[in-house]
């Protein structure tokens, strides 16, 4: 299949798998025993009750299991976050195999970077919303392969022709014979897996493309779905760790005295990441943590504050950086522009915020080793647990569980919070399961943040109004360098994450340059949901309003004519402006109403926000319209709970996300000063799919970055503020001019 | 020092520190894991359970206050109420990563069980406690109506 372009995580644009791979073997490299690829790994992790009669069963591939029993049990490759991957993979198997969709189970695969590889990565993981895309073809085929297997082996029973037999909701038939697949399971386990079974025509699928239930709702309402935190074992000791106030510190000293008359305490180690706390209970190991005194060596530290940091970058912008694109010639553009308009842009530190905080489980006898976590790219966690342990890759096992949320936050080079628990295991030395967790503090203080950048865009308008002339000068700090993706990643200085979405500006501008200064600074920071995009969307879309208004134009006829060569941008531009009712007339009384599109991880969003003020001057947003271009929605549903969720999201970092600093230490520490987008400030969402052929793109990502900028117009619009700063509560905006 | 209370309908005795919040009591001593952890300070909902049937942010109650009290938690929410917001739920399939849907479905029950037939206002005031970081508040808001249609005025 076509890999979309994928110029969030893990790969450049026409970088090939290969390059990936290579990259992840300087992580494996590292200590140890490295994980080496190529290398299969038992699968004791799907061996679990499902193919308990191996011959009974069908299991003609990695990805599938028929039993007796007549259940189809579908192997989820990749993390399941809550963006679907387990009902989006299960759909692919159960089309193919003509499943009915009650008998379909899912199970988590094993840590396989052979079997259970992203194509757009070489390693097993997932992230820049490609877990459908790269799975496409891979789980169809599983499905199809199964089938094949079951219809040879009833034409055998039956003495019929295969092509004779009909697969329907489970049933295998043919004239007044009925088997079900569960029936046909063990005759068909000794059918020869065939090699290119053939796949359905898109005018025959009967679940892809449909809206049905996920496999997961349920257990979701009832409490039984499990997550890390949630696993439980005789024995087991909790684990937090008193960690250092600012990035970089380190430990001095500390007194555990008061800690240790804690009731339930067992141990207290010191460990890279700071003083861990052992004990029976988790009431006892979150009160031990805050009774142990530590003396940080803050030497290395980064002790800037947050505005220390900006005023950095902000002085950088007057000086160019190294080219990410460069079409025609800017200087010659200005020079011949009727007007010329600069704005800069500030956006602050993230924290991801997941509802459930950091956590993994461990048992580690010394000889090996089994982790619970809800693990994003399992190649990575399980190089990185083989490393600190000292084991070989088939003496780890990695189960990967449900995860309550992530955004980004789970898939970490550095495998922060497998490795922690790694040390505090091999540390402690008894053989008993260890579970470690993070406090909401240690998770909003914690670093790991989107990155804050600063822009600046320049740009020319003839005296027609057009755009002659576009400089989009970026100034950050790099999600990849320091990490084994680096020289995967980094090409001519440039991080493809620092400049997505402004280097790849649809708009035709004939002299359009896009430069990049790469910073650093002591604190982490990681891809925070759709990556660029959540800068980059936001500067140039508002940017884009901006110099409609300056030019008296209309901003979304203003947009169409420079995407002539973009159809599908302009494609969802357009139905969002017509179901938002742009194209006929004003919006609602007491409205503002404000339009932006942006592609990223290949799909396409526009939105369309009305918005008002409160009495307080704070913004409201009352309705957004949506559109949304990602090739075939395998899951409608799906696709629209993902784009509305990845809208709020967005909303409510636009709204109120920020993490600051005074004097290298983070002001915020849980969700009353690091407040997130509640219910009461959820927008009225409508969410419309282009109809479409293409493969499918992804969906986790590309909604999120688009509202900001949406809301922005809207509020340019109607009182003549420009949002240069993020968060919006950081500005102030007048009634309606 | 033991502590006495109903939970889920059940007479339960815990041996656990006064102090201990009833959160880690449902998870760590009863192995309920239904009822999450969310921030430990009654910020996010994560963690709401029904006290004498009213819903209540578990990790601020301790141990000892719940003696002789009624516990209900996610796995032991029964009647027609809940019975409503589980089948609205996973009629709009509401969840996604569904860590914070515990408390959400318990925050819900909660207000239906006290107002039938809740307005767009009666939501916000109710569940704007209760946070959900994928966003389903679109949904939730559906969900709680939807429920709500198939209850008594």
């Amino acid at each position: 299949m076509n890999a979309p372009r994928l110029t969030g995580i893990f790969a450049l644009p026409g970088e090939t798998p290969q390059a990936s791979r290579r990259s992840f073997l300087k992580i494996a490299g590292g200590a140890g025993a490295g994980l080496v690829l190529g290398m299969a790994i038992p699968l004791r992790g799907v061996s679990t009750g499902a193919i308990a009669a191996a011959s009974e069963t069908l299991q003609p591939n990695p990805f599938l299991q028929v039993a007796p029993d007549n259940t189809v049990t579908v192997i989820i490759k990749h993390l399941d976050k809550g963006q679907g991957a387990a009902t989006g993979l299960a759909t692919l198997v159960a089309e193919e195999l003509d499943a009915d969709w009650s008998q379909i189970k899912t199970e988590f695969a094993p840590a396989d970077p052979v079997k259970y590889k992203n194509f757009a990565f070489g390693v097993q993981g997932v992230g820049g919303s490609t877990g459908l895309s790269n799975s496409y073809e891979q789980y169809r085929l599983a499905g199809a392969t199964a089938k094949a297997m079951i219809v040879a082996a009833a034409a055998k029973d039956w003495g019929v022709p295969a092509n004779e037999i009909t697969v329907k909701a489970g049933v295998v038939s043919h004239g007044d014979k009925r088997a079900t697949f569960g029936d046909l399971a063990s005759k068909a386990a000794a059918e020869n897996v065939p090699e290119k079974p053939a796949l359905k025509d898109s005018k025959d699928f009967v679940y892809i493309g449909k809206s049905f239930p996920r496999v997961d709702g349920k257990a979701k309402t009832t409490g039984a779905a499990k997550f890390t935190i949630d696993h439980q074992f005789d024995g087991m000791l909790i684990a937090t760790i008193a960690r250092p106030p600012m990035f970089g510190a380190t430990v001095k000293s500390f007194d555990a005295n008061e800690a240790e008359k804690i009731k339930g305490i067992v141990k207290v180690l010191q460990v890279p990441q700071g003083i861990a706390v052992l004990a029976t209970s988790t009431w006892a190991a979150l009160q031990a943590q805050r009774a142990i005194k530590v003396t940080w060596d803050d030497s290395k530290a980064e002790k800037r504050s947050t505005s220390d940091i900006v005023a950095a970058y902000k002085a950088k912008l007057d000086t160019p950086g190294i080219s990410a694109r460069k079409d025609g010639d800017v200087e010659a553009g200005f020079k011949s522009a009727a007007k010329v308009v600069e704005v800069d842009f500030e956006f602050p530190y993230l924290a991801h915020a997941p509802m459930e905080t950091m956590d993994c489980v461990i048992k580690y006898d010394g000889k090996s080793a089994e982790i619970w976590t809800g693990s994003q790219l399992q190649t990575v966690d399980h190089g990185t647990a083989c490393a600190v342990l000292g084991l070989k890759p088939e003496a780890v096992q990695i189960h990967t569980v449900w995860a309550g949320g992530s955004f980004g936050r789970r898939a970490i080079a550095d495998s922060h919070y497998v490795r922690e628990a790694c040390e505090i295991a091999k540390s402690y030395g008894k053989p008993v399961p260890i579970k470690v967790i993070w406090t909401r503090e240690d998770d909003i203080k914690g670093g790991y943040y989107r990155p804050i950048y600063v822009h600046r865009i320049k740009a020319g308008l003839d005296k027609d109004g057009n755009i002659v002339s576009w400089l989009h000068r970026i100034v950050g700090q790099s999600i990849i360098a320091g990490t084994p993706f680096e020289s995967g990643m980094v090409k001519d200085g440039i991080d493809a994450t620092s400049v997505e979405g402004a280097s790849t500006l649809p708009y035709a501008i004939p002299n359009l340059q896009v430069e990049l200064h790469t910073e650093k600074t002591g604190v982490p920071v990681l891809w925070w949901r759709s990556v660029g995009a959540t800068h980059t969307a936001h500067a140039t879309e508002h940017m884009i309003d901006i110099l409609a208004k300056e030019s008296g134009r209309d901003p979304v006829d203003f947009r169409l004519a420079m995407l002539a060569k973009h159809p599908r941008h302009a494609g969802v531009l357009k139905l969002a402006a017509e179901k938002a009712g742009w194209l006929s007339g004003q919006p609602p009384d007491g409205k503002m109403r404000g339009i932006a599109v942006h592609e990223s991880f290949a799909s396409y969003v526009a939105n369309a926000a009305e918005v008002s003020l409160r009495d307080d001057g704070s913004v409201k947003v009352e309705r957004v319209v949506c559109a949304i271009d990602c090739g075939i929605a395998v899951n409608p549903d799906v696709v629209i709970a993902q784009v509305e969720g990845g809208l709020g999201y967005g909303l409510g970092a636009a709204l109120k996300g920020a993490i600051t600093m005074k004097g290298g230490v983070v002001e915020q520490s849980n969700f009353d000063d690091y407040d997130v987008l509640r219910i009461s400030e959820m927008p009225k969402v409508e969410v419309y799919i282009v109809p479409s052929a293409q493969p499918p793109t992804g969906v986790g990502e590309p909604g999120t970055p688009v509202v900001a900028p949406a809301v922005a117009n809207a509020l340019l619009a109607g009182t003549n503020v420009r949002t240069n700063v993020l968060p919006m509560n950081k500005q102030k905006y007048k009634g309606q001019s | 020092m033991p502590t006495t209370f109903t939970l889920n309908g059940k007479k339960t005795t815990i041996d656990a520190d006064p102090e201990t919040p009833l959160l880690w009591v449902i998870r760590d001593d009863l192995k309920l894991t239904g009822t999450k952890f969310g921030c430990g300070a009654a910020l996010c909902g994560a963690c709401t359970v029904h006290l004498d049937g009213e819903a209540v942010r578990s990790c601020q109650i301790q141990a000892r206050d719940v003696e002789g009290r009624d516990v209900t938690t996610i796995e032991g929410v029964t009647g027609n109420v809940a019975a409503a917001v589980r089948a609205a739920w996973i009629k709009l399939d509401v969840a996604q990563c569904g860590y914070c849907q515990s408390g959400q479905v318990m925050a819900a029950v909660g207000l239906l069980s006290q107002i039938s037939k809740p307005t767009d206002q009666d939501i916000d005031k109710a569940m704007d406690g209760n946070i959900c970081r994928c966003s389903t508040y679109h949904r939730i808001r559906a969900a709680i109506h939807e429920a709500s249609t198939t209850l008594p005025g």
